[in-house]
């Protein structure tokens, strides 16, 4: 990917993801207008035709969630894109999603504040709601694009990690990220991996589409494919019909976060930037991550000894490399464009460890000197 | 050849899993789920090649029962879904079955935009006009002055009437039938699915537990002798002026119509962009 040959072509990062999403091998949109998403709907609209894709353009983003988990379910690689009040309506589908094990990938490209908000400003105010937006204890992969770059490669990580584990994946944009334009070589289908999900092999009557493995992840059968069966959101046993057996149960929702465990080291991605010898260092993820790449150098060119450690994935939240850097540096920095959402998550992994955050949450977004002037309090 | 009930139930009915099955003795989803399955029967339709979405309510639950491709969706949604079944794979039949609060109330925005969008799917509305499942309280379908758990002093808003909602929405085919009607319900489904473009049935059925007991109309006979004395075939009804219509509602074919419809007028798009192209 590092060295790929092609035009360079001059992207926003809503383009970028669109295509990310197509390489990824991405089939089906669905979505609804919002800013500071819509240049996503309207680029998969105009490319999704010629790849014999289906974009659609639903009644609200409650239809557009359900239609993705549909087309998912007959075996297309689906995806929608919104921003902060579009992303509270996904959250009941969100949910079936993760119950019924559902690969898709929902971004969500934050603006500020929250109801309509602040609609054209960058935020990062929905980190929580990535997480545990839809209720009930679900398992969820919740990864932050930080540049056009990243806006195309970690898109085609979200697709590939939702196939592998069956989950959907929430991608966080902001509007920084999502306005920007940087110039990005496409590389070939070829260049890039890409996972599908498994299909079952067995007979169509030994077919049990919730049935535990080594990994935690079943094969899954499209609609379509001689494999019939049921899909609910009741809690299932592992023909997927529904149970309230309290031993059936269990061990349903503990496959549900075991799966996720099992591959934590491999969904758990983060970049470090000059930590190796650092004193303090700054956790950042998005837009804020790009001003403190800034700040880092700027700070080693006066004698600071700093370091970056950028968060790609945000949950499952990447305790080792957290851990890590709080051990080594005297103070780390957070960064945020909100009250302080992955701070607390920071925090929580060394209760002795000094934690520092930086907020904004005026619609501004964080300059490299706002992080100098706070690196130089360290 | 005539086939058996037996021979049906043991063709298209989970029999070895989830039963006994959730409804109370007497409920008229039974009988939709009959007529569905010699609906299907008579299409002749592989069972690989359907698939049954239903939103949350008891009609929600008929799916699990059926041996076909089967989803149970969120409450209203059942079409968001279906919608996106179809259009992954438009060579699937694709048919939903949803409850009158399920379809009209927290659905009714999905319900209106699949009937003018025109894909090509079924919904087969089971109107029982109350919320069954969570215990009797009023619906969009709940008639003017009716009893519900949330309508104690008796109902003050109007009903829907779904068939002609659908209608003025655009559906391509609507029906609208009853649980008394079972034969006719047969020959209505049928025609719903086999329908290019968006097909509505609205079935009415008896929620005798949950409304036909604060209604005057507690055991199945009676609820189902109340539709036998209230429907009017569609031909006859057209002949009777508004106020011999009260309080009545007509059954039959209300509407088929031949238009575009989405997935083969977005196929025409991807050919013309380039797509199945040899290369
Ligand atoms: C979002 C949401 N709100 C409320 C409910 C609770 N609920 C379950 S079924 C139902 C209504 C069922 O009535 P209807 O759709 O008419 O179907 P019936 O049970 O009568 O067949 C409601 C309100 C739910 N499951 N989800
Ligand atoms: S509550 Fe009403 S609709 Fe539900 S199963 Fe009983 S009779 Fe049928």
């Amino acid at each position: 990917m590092k060295n790929a040959k092609g035009p360079v072509r001059l992207l926003q990062g809503n383009e970028a993801m669109v295509e990310g999403a197509l390489m990824a091998g991405c089939r089906f949109f669905a979505g609804y207008p919002i800013t500071p998403a819509s240049e996503i709907s309207e680029l998969m609209s105009q490319r999704l035709p010629a790849l014999g894709g289906t974009f659609i353009q639903m009644e609200d983003e409650i239809a557009s969630m359900g239609a993705v988990v549909g087309a998912s379910l007959a075996g297309v690689k689906a995806m929608t894109a919104t921003s902060g009040p579009g992303f509270s309506l996904m959250q009941e589908n969100i949910g079936f999603a993760a119950m019924t094990e559902v690969p898709c990938v929902v971004v969500d490209v934050m603006r500020g504040g929250m109801s309509t908000g602040l609609p054209t400003s960058p935020g990062q105010g929905d980190v929580m709601q990535a997480r545990w937006g839809t209720h009930g204890d679900h398992p969820v992969i919740v990864l932050a694009a930080s540049s056009v770059r990243d806006s195309f490669t970690i898109t085609i990580q979200a697709f590939n990690l939702a196939e592998k584990y069956r989950v959907p994946v929430i991608l966080l944009s902001d509007e920084i990220v999502a306005h920007t334009r940087e110039s990005l070589v496409l590389p070939s289908v070829h260049e890039v991996e890409v996972v599908n999900r498994i299909k079952p092999t067995s007979p169509p009557d030994w077919y049990k589409p919730y049935e535990d493995n080594s990994r935690g992840v079943p094969p899954m059968a499209a609609f379509g494919d001689g494999y019939r069966h049921h899909v609910t959101g009741l809690v299932h046993d592992t023909h997927g019909f529904p149970t309230e057996r309290p031993d059936e149960v269990k061990a349903f929702i503990n496959r549900q976060f075991r799966k996720i465990t099992h591959g934590a080291a491999e969904i758990q991605m983060t970049r470090r930037l000059l930590l190796d010898d650092a004193e303090v260092a700054v956790v950042a993820y998005g837009s804020v991550s790009r001003a403190v790449h800034r700040a880092v150098l700027r700070a080693r060119e006066n004698g600071i000894k700093a370091g970056l450690l950028q968060l790609i994935t945000l949950f499952p939240f990447p305790k080792k490399a957290v851990d890590a850097v709080l051990r080594q540096c005297r103070s780390v920095l957070v960064p945020e464009l909100n009250i302080g959402q992955i701070s607390r998550e920071v925090k929580r992994v060394n209760l002795t460890a000094k934690v520092v955050k930086y907020n904004r949450i005026d619609g501004l977004g964080i300059t490299p000197d706002e992080i100098y002037g706070e690196l130089m309090k360290l | 050849m005539t086939v058996s009930m037996a021979q049906l139930r043991d063709k298209y009915l989970r029999h070895d899993k989830k039963f006994p099955h959730v409804w109370c003795p007497g409920c008229g989803i039974g009988i939709v789920l009959g007529s569905l399955i010699r609906a299907i029967d008579r299409l002749d339709l592989a069972k690989d090649d359907i698939v049954l979405a239903s939103g949350i309510g008891c009609s929600g639950r008929l799916p699990v029962y059926v041996d076909l491709n089967t989803v149970h969706t969120t409450h209203g949604r059942a079409l968001t879904f279906a919608t996106g079944v179809k259009l992954a794979r438009p060579e699937l039949t694709v048919i939903t079955v949803m409850g009158d609060g399920d379809a009209t109330a927290i659905g009714g925005n999905h319900f209106i935009h699949a009937a003018r969008r025109n894909l090509d799917l079924t919904a087969i509305i089971i109107n029982n006009q109350i919320y069954g499942m969570t215990g009797g309280q009023y619906s969009p379908a709940t008639p003017y002055g009716a009893y519900a758990t949330t309508a104690g002093y008796g109902h003050v808003e109007h009903a829907f009437s779904i068939a002609e909602l659908a209608v003025a929405a655009g559906a391509s085919f609507v029906a609208r039938g009853t649980v008394y009607h079972a034969a006719q319900l047969d020959g209505l489904i049928k025609k719903a699915v086999e329908k290019t473009g968006f097909s509505v049935v609205e079935v009415m059925s008896n929620c005798h537990v949950q409304f036909g007991r604060r209604n005057g109309m507690p055991d199945p006979v009676s609820m189902l002798n109340w539709f036998k004395d209230r429907a009017v075939p569609v031909g006859t009804a057209a002949d009777l002026s508004p106020g011999e219509l009260d309080g009545k509602f007509s059954i039959g074919v209300l509407a088929d119509v031949d238009k575009p419809n989405f997935h083969e007028e977005y196929r025409k798009i991807q050919e013309r962009a380039g797509a199945f192209r040899e290369t």
